[in-house]
């Protein structure tokens, strides 16, 4: 195990996700214990103590976030759960959805007392289908056991929640899209200011946090600040949850503690890269991270410092391992499909920038590709970063300039040879 | 979607006051599961009942993924391409099954029955490559479970 557990604390079986078994391991305890002994206003205090960092890619303070609303401004709040992860390599919200839904609805009761809201939302991807059944049934299984509803445990408070599904946006997964969506529009990103927190969902106070962010919360009450901040590191305190794919012996959801060696993990607990080759890179937490080479993690702590000095992040926690022997234009053409495919089209620096940068892909690939194409590539890249309303477009900028900042032979190479270095293989072939 | 009515007035009383507009994905998810695509009709009568523009239903529609405006083939196959499955062979399995089918991704069979989409990150990633078919997930494929699935697609 990669340090200490506080999501992933028991095993999976076929029932461990419904509440008899989360009450048998302490689950509702929290609840009872913010509504019975806190004021609204120490559960935030709580959890700004705790410097709960977002685990959806951005890692803002949880705590900043609660801050902003004020309790009694006389409007209505909302509380979102974004659980419409689609972040390329990134599924460990779904094993929080369907594995321990409880701790997810739990963190949200907790959450929606502290923030005077009356009205809380989960939105989850359209595709998913066990998430949302799992998800779905809890909710039911809570109604039934009066923990939503009015006067929840006999006080009073009362909290309705309504999981809504999303029908295919990535960009519906950043938060202001999510708030157009939820509205039943288009998922269209919004300007800021003004901040979600002070105008959001129908232009009232709403704060929009991850699954696994808002599924810390009820730990953190339970076990106090201090104790959250004794596992992990100073500047990273927790854990987090990856979702390790690509080329791997063991892909799969880990939680690993903040500041576990980053080898370690890979090699003892993901059982390291299959026939025995060697990492060539490392994309940390979601395609829109920018790569690490092997060379740049072998001494490399997981945390969120570590990451940024590096010239990266953690992301959102989607972890895809890269084996010596891949052809990185190929991948980067998949990637800037992606990023094409998925641009709202809102702002034209991005609508008309991943398009270009998909194109261009495709020629190099093709062996059309031309000797200035990588300037024009970064002259692209560059151009999208900060010049659109959400992060999409940046994104696929850092996505790409990352790769050809790495990997800038191959691409040179594939321009003047007309072919792939690597024969544009993307999987992980056996050593000949 | 007028048979839907009292399951669409069901669903607006979980929502808070003022939220008519919310219904839009779910009531559009609802008449897609009953018709199997939305019809111009639904979209009229949809408009109405929650009490919004005709062109937000149709702008909801157009930029979602999920939705479609004409019907498809009985089983609708979905691979992921995006990289963790293209890096585990997610070309492989979908050259397989076009050779079976007989149709590239975006057409239907001339029978009906199966229709042919690549999409990109479905969230399963440690269990590429991928499919779904219709609501479902199906992973880790090879090409003998690909081979068996299919005979159960009638």
């Amino acid at each position: 195990m990669p340090g200490r557990q506080l999501i992933m604390t028991f095993p999976v079986t076929a029932t461990s996700h419904a509440l008899p078994e989360y009450r048998a391991r302490g689950g509702y305890g929290a609840l009872a214990k913010a509504l019975g002994q806190m004021k609204p206003q120490d559960v935030v205090k709580e959890i700004t103590a705790s410097g709960l960092q977002g685990r959806g890619g951005a890692a803002f303070a949880v705590g900043r976030k609660w801050q902003v609303v004020q309790y009694d401004d006389g409007q209505p709040h909302y509380l979102i759960a974004n659980a419409d992860e689609g972040e390329p390599g990134t599924f460990k919200d779904r094993w929080i959805l369907e594995n321990n839904p409880h701790m997810l609805l739990e963190s949200m009761l907790i959450a929606s007392y502290a923030l005077n809201v009356r009205n809380c939302f989960v939105y989850i991807r359209g595709e998913f289908d066990l998430p949302y059944r799992r998800l779905a049934e809890a909710v039911e299984e809570a109604y039934a056991a009066g923990l939503f509803g009015r006067n929840i445990l006999g006080s009073d408070f009362s909290c309705d929640i309504v999981v809504y599904r999303g029908a295919g946006a990535y960009v519906a997964g950043e938060a202001s899209g999510l708030i157009s969506s939820l509205e039943g529009k288009k998922g269209y990103p919004r300007n800021r200011p003004p901040r979600l927190t002070v105008k959001g969902l129908y232009q009232r106070p709403t704060v929009v946090n991850n699954v696994e962010s808002l599924s810390n919360i009820a730990w953190i009450i339970n076990h106090g600040a201090d104790a959250f901040k004794a596992v992990g590191t100073p500047k990273s305190p927790g854990t987090r949850l990856f979702s390790v794919s690509g080329h791997i012996n063991r892909p799969g959801v880990y939680e690993v503690e903040l500041g576990y060696p980053w080898m370690k993990f890979l090699d003892e607990d993901c059982g390291g890269i299959p026939h025995g080759r060697g990492i060539k890179c490392v994309v940390p937490g979601g395609v829109s991270s920018k790569v690490l080479t092997g060379a740049d993690i072998a001494n490399l702590k997981i945390s969120h410092e570590e990451l940024w000095d590096a010239g990266s992040t953690l992301g959102s926690g989607g972890m895809i391992v890269i084996a010596e022997g891949t052809c990185m234009v190929a991948l980067l053409q998949v990637l800037m499909r992606f990023y094409h495919h998925e641009s709202c089209g809102q702002c034209t620096p991005c609508r008309h920038g991943t398009g270009w940068l998909h194109r261009i892909l495709d020629r190099i690939v093709a062996g059309d590709g031309r000797a200035d194409d990588i300037e024009r590539l970064y002259y692209i890249s560059k151009f999208n970063d900060g010049t659109t309303i959400c992060g999409l477009g940046d994104a696929a900028g850092y996505a790409c300039s990352g790769i050809l900042d790495k990997f800038r032979d191959e691409f040179e190479y594939c321009i003047e040879h007309k072919r792939s270095k690597f024969g544009g293989n993307l999987e992980c072939l056996r050593s000949s | 979607m007028k048979h839907l009515v009292p399951e669409f007035e069901k669903l607006r009383e979980r929502f808070p006051a003022g939220f008519e507009s919310s219904l839009a994905l779910p009531c559009l998810r609802r008449i897609q599961e009953d018709r199997g695509y939305v019809a111009d009709s639904d979209i009229e009568e949809l408009a109405v009942f929650l009490g919004v523009p005709q062109i937000q239903i149709e702008e909801v529609l157009s930029f979602y993924t999920q939705f479609r405006r004409k019907p498809i083939g009985r089983w609708h196959l979905q691979f992921c391409h995006n990289v963790s499955c293209s890096m585990n062979g997610a070309e492989n399995v979908l050259a397989h099954v076009e050779r079976r089918l007989g149709i590239k991704p975006g057409q239907t069979t001339p029978d009906g029955r199966y229709t042919l989409s690549t999409v990109e990150c479905l969230g399963s990633c440690g269990t590429a490559p991928m499919m779904m078919v219709n609501d479902g997930y199906h992973e880790n494929l090879t090409l003998a479970k690909l081979d068996e699935l299919l005979q159960g697609l009638k």
